[in-house]
């Protein structure tokens, strides 16, 4: 870390731990956990420091509109009185944490509609696109738009939350060669372009997944948010092997043929997670480089935040906005923004490693996709954990088949009543007869998605939809089935059972279970996320 | 002012009962007087006031006086501030001007870094023509004397020397307080002054300061106020300081329609070149006193009804 000064950013590494290794800092929900690793059979992964924002960020913004990837004319004549235009956008669940103002979305919306107004664009809606996401506050489209756009769009309903149970709101456009039914936004197929502002922070996101999975519902997700495509994905954020990546594509050109005109905007951020000046900079630094001040700030705020209660640290995390810079920006068509989105991606995240291990390691943090101003329940530990962490590999699996992931979390049997309605009947009632996703898939799925009091919360409060914890359960199966063992640190031992998992009250003991099932004297890999780290395995 | 000058000479004139030496005696009949040493106008010096025991002076009568005063009186709502981001270094800020609060309330509202680094071209014929209010003026909202009457060499320098040592400058180039209401034609100082440092100048409108303490009201009367910032502008290769100066006006004028209305319909009368001007229409006194009224139709101080009888 270059402690302000302006060095080149290091990129990722992996350590050998041994006798004089520090003990590394593990995540564990809103506090931490200094863990000793046992010495010359384990290593940390640490990530790529951040790469040097854009130094004209607008500018920039201009000029990708300015001079399209791929088969696509400038934004600016695609413009012209008379038209109908959307400008879709990614949701809450995009960046992670939320970034400092402006939100990058904020930018590129205010140079699209600049060229809008320009060319005398009079019908013009937008769009936040959460397919069966809850719905954001206006506190949050605020942060995510602007207060400009807000005041422009909002007052008069042409800014509002994607609708995916609104029966006059949705349109099936047709059928991939695979029989998947293609769900849309009816408002954005029936404009005369579509302009998609995203985010892009990790290897998933993007594409044709922006529009096919951000502006559908529950009639076309089903065709890939299902454990036959979480277990074909190796994994699902390597797009060359991933089947959702694959079953999204397939969907875009289907939308393409359908006569939907989409004009993709796409942005990737650095790994400044945490900030390089602040009370939480040091997660950012190797242990070893820690100041005096770093050492006394960190044990200050451990002593702190283990005596305070869970309501009062999530208050305090989850005011933490990221001062994320915009690394790319890049838009056209959507395929060929995509593949230059992904390497940029690519370029802050990819570590190399070599091999595999026999135990992988991870401290899970306070914030998933699904939780931003919420509650990280149990089921998004196992979503964030299994889904999300161990899938951020390219090539093989970083824990060798038959391992043994150990999770550091609290874990508490806590669920947000508001944002995650469905999620308590689902780890009461669901988990409770099994925790195979196959038969999860199988046997409850349908009754949660089309019942009509989660789908009326949806729609009028601010609730995932019924079938959303289902989507995270499936998310992590494809490491439930190349898994021996899942064992988590200082979780709640009721709710850790539930979930089938074992708990463990140190990593010590934890280690000592995922002997039993990979031999003794394991080999271990502990993934140091976040910042975000994607695992390059050979 | 003038009453403060009233009393000045009063003081004087009392003093002045006790002779010399408690008045300065009278040159003699025949000598030729000599040259005046006073500096008032555009010659004082307020070098003074940047220095560190002024700015902390300073700094503290923002925080502890202007900025509570101006939540209570001024109500602001400050917008555009995001449009700073990606700015560094000295910059040149331009506001309409209607009133003694825009300057506390400016002051309060511009941002870091520039907040406690900025100084604020004031008329030296107004603020500086005696020592006591230049001192007040200096000290109190870091006012540096720009000739508006007549052009001069001197201030123009002297802004560009503040510039080079990383100072930012707040001016309002429609040379004085609104008479009316409407804002008056830009003059081309603020835009000269730019492009001849080469900074940016970021526009700023301010919407309802005319009420708190118009021009010709000595005291303040409670209202909402709006603070846009825009986004910074710089002047092309081939633009002369009239052309820049223009652009700025305009620029002010839109911010001004994304205060009254939504920057969307703002930008697109912008674009299309028919943003509402900062002048006003070309109408007599009573009419665009009336088109003033319903500019602001949204803000409006509620009256007591007659009482029913």
């Amino acid at each position: 870390m270059s402690n302000g000064r302006h060095l080149a950013p290091r990129p990722g590494f992996v350590l050998d731990v041994d006798r004089n290794s520090p003990p590394i800092v593990f995540h564990h929900g809103e506090g931490f956990r200094l863990e000793k690793l046992p010495a010359g059979r384990s290593r940390v992964i640490y990530p790529a420091e951040p790469l040097e924002g854009l130094t004209d960020p607008d500018g920039a913004i201009r000029h990708a509109l300015d001079n399209p990837i791929g088969d696509s004319e400038p934004l600016r004549a695609l413009l012209h009185a008379g038209m109908k235009l959307t400008v879709a956008f990614d949701d809450i669940s995009l960046p992670l944490p939320p970034m400092r103002r402006p939100d990058i979305r904020q930018r590129v919306i205010e140079a699209v509609l600049d060229l809008a107004a320009e060319a005398g664009v009079d019908d013009v809606h937008l769009i936040a696109a959460l397919a069966i996401h809850r719905r954001m506050t206006e506190d949050e489209l605020r942060h995510a738009v602007g207060d400009r756009v807000y005041d422009a769009f909002a007052p008069d309903g042409r800014l509002y939350n994607h609708d995916a149970e609104d029966p006059d709101g949705m349109v099936v456009l047709g059928e991939t060669p695979h029989g998947e039914d293609v769900q849309f936004n009816r408002r954005a197929a029936e404009s005369d372009l579509v302009v998609y502002v995203n985010i892009n922070l990790v290897a998933m996101d993007g594409g044709h997944k922006s529009t096919a999975t951000g502006l559908s519902g529950y009639t076309g997700l089903r065709h890939h948010h299902n454990v036959h495509t979480m277990q074909s994905s190796r994994s699902f954020m390597d797009q060359e092997n991933s089947a959702l990546h694959a079953s999204n594509w397939r969907m875009g050109k289907v939308i393409r043929d359908a006569g939907v005109k989409i004009f993709q905007i796409e942005t990737t951020v650095n790994n400044d997670t945490f900030g390089r000046e602040g009370p939480l900079a040091l997660l950012q630094k190797r242990e070893w480089e820690w100041s005096t001040r770093d050492r006394m700030q960190f044990l200050a705020m451990k002593a702190g935040l283990d005596v305070m209660p869970s309501s009062a640290k999530r208050k305090i995390f989850s005011s933490w906005q990221a001062p994320y810079a915009l690394t790319s920006v890049q838009a056209g068509e959507v395929e060929a923004v995509h593949e230059v989105t992904t390497a940029n991606v690519y370029r802050q995240h990819l570590v190399p490693v070599e091999g595999q291990t026999d135990v992988l390691t991870m401290g899970i943090p306070y914030i998933c996709p699904y939780n931003v101003n919420s509650i990280m329940n149990p089921i998004l530990v196992m979503c964030l954990g299994l889904g999300y962490f161990f899938n951020l590999y390219r090539g093989r699996p970083l824990v060798r088949e038959g391992g043994v992931l150990i999770m550091s979390h609290p874990t508490a049997w806590e669920f947000h009543p508001v944002h995650h309605p469905s999620y308590i009947d689902f780890f009461e009632q669901v988990l409770a007869d099994t925790t195979d996703p196959v038969e999860i898939e199988r046997k409850y799925e349908k009754q949660f998605a089309e019942d009509e009091w989660y789908i009326h919360l949806y729609r009028n409060s601010y609730a995932y939809h019924g079938v959303h914890p289902f989507y995270m359960w499936y998310w992590g199966s494809h490491a439930l089935q190349h898994l021996g063992r899942v064992v988590v640190v200082g979780g709640d031992p009721a709710a850790v059972r539930r979930m089938g998992f074992q708990p463990a009250s140190t990593l010590q003991d934890a280690l000592e279970m995922a002997s039993d099932v990979v031999g003794p004297q394991p080999t271990v890999t502990h993934i140091k996320n976040p910042p975000i780290l994607m695992a390059d395995v050979s | 002012m003038g009453q403060v000058s009233l009393r000045v000479a009063k003081a004087r004139a009392m003093v002045g009962r006790f002779g010399f030496p408690w008045q300065a005696a009278p040159v003699p009949t025949g000598v030729a007087p000599a040259p005046s040493t006073r500096q008032l106008g555009a010659d004082y010096d307020t070098a003074w006031a940047r220095r560190y025991p002024a700015r902390l002076a300073r700094a503290a009568l923002l925080e502890g006086v202007m900025r509570p005063t101006m939540s209570a009186i001024a109500s602001p709502d400050r917008r555009g501030l995001d449009r700073l981001d990606d700015l560094d270094g000295p910059v040149v800020f331009v506001a309409n001007h209607h009133s003694h609060a825009d300057t506390p309330l400016l002051l309060t509202s511009i941002p870091e870094p520039w907040r406690h680094r900025v100084v604020v071209g004031a008329a030296a014929d107004y603020f500086f023509g005696n020592r006591f209010s230049g001192a007040v003026s200096a000290l109190a909202i870091g006012a540096v004397p720009i000739e508006r009457t007549k052009v001069g060499r001197r201030s123009a320098d002297m802004a560009r020397d503040l510039i080079d040592d990383g100072w930012s400058v707040l001016l309002y180039p429609e040379g004085g307080r609104s008479p009316d209401g409407w804002g008056q034609e830009f003059r081309g100082g603020a835009a000269f002054l730019a492009i001849r440092c080469g900074v940016p100048v970021v526009p700023i409108h301010l919407q309802g300061t005319g009420r708190i303490l118009r021009k010709g009201r000595t005291l303040p009367r409670p209202s909402r106020t709006t603070v846009t910032f825009g986004d910074p502008l710089r002047a092309d290769d081939d633009e002369n300081a009239r052309a820049f100066a223009v652009r700025l006006q305009a620029a002010v004028a839109a911010l001004g329609d994304e205060a009254t209305s939504d920057w969307w319909q703002a930008r697109r009368r912008a674009h299309a070149g028919t943003s509402p001007g900062l002048t006003g229409p070309d109408f007599g006194a009573w009419r665009r006193a009336w088109m003033l009224g319903d500019r602001n139709r949204g803000i409006r101080r509620k009256r007591p009804r007659w009482p029913e009888l």
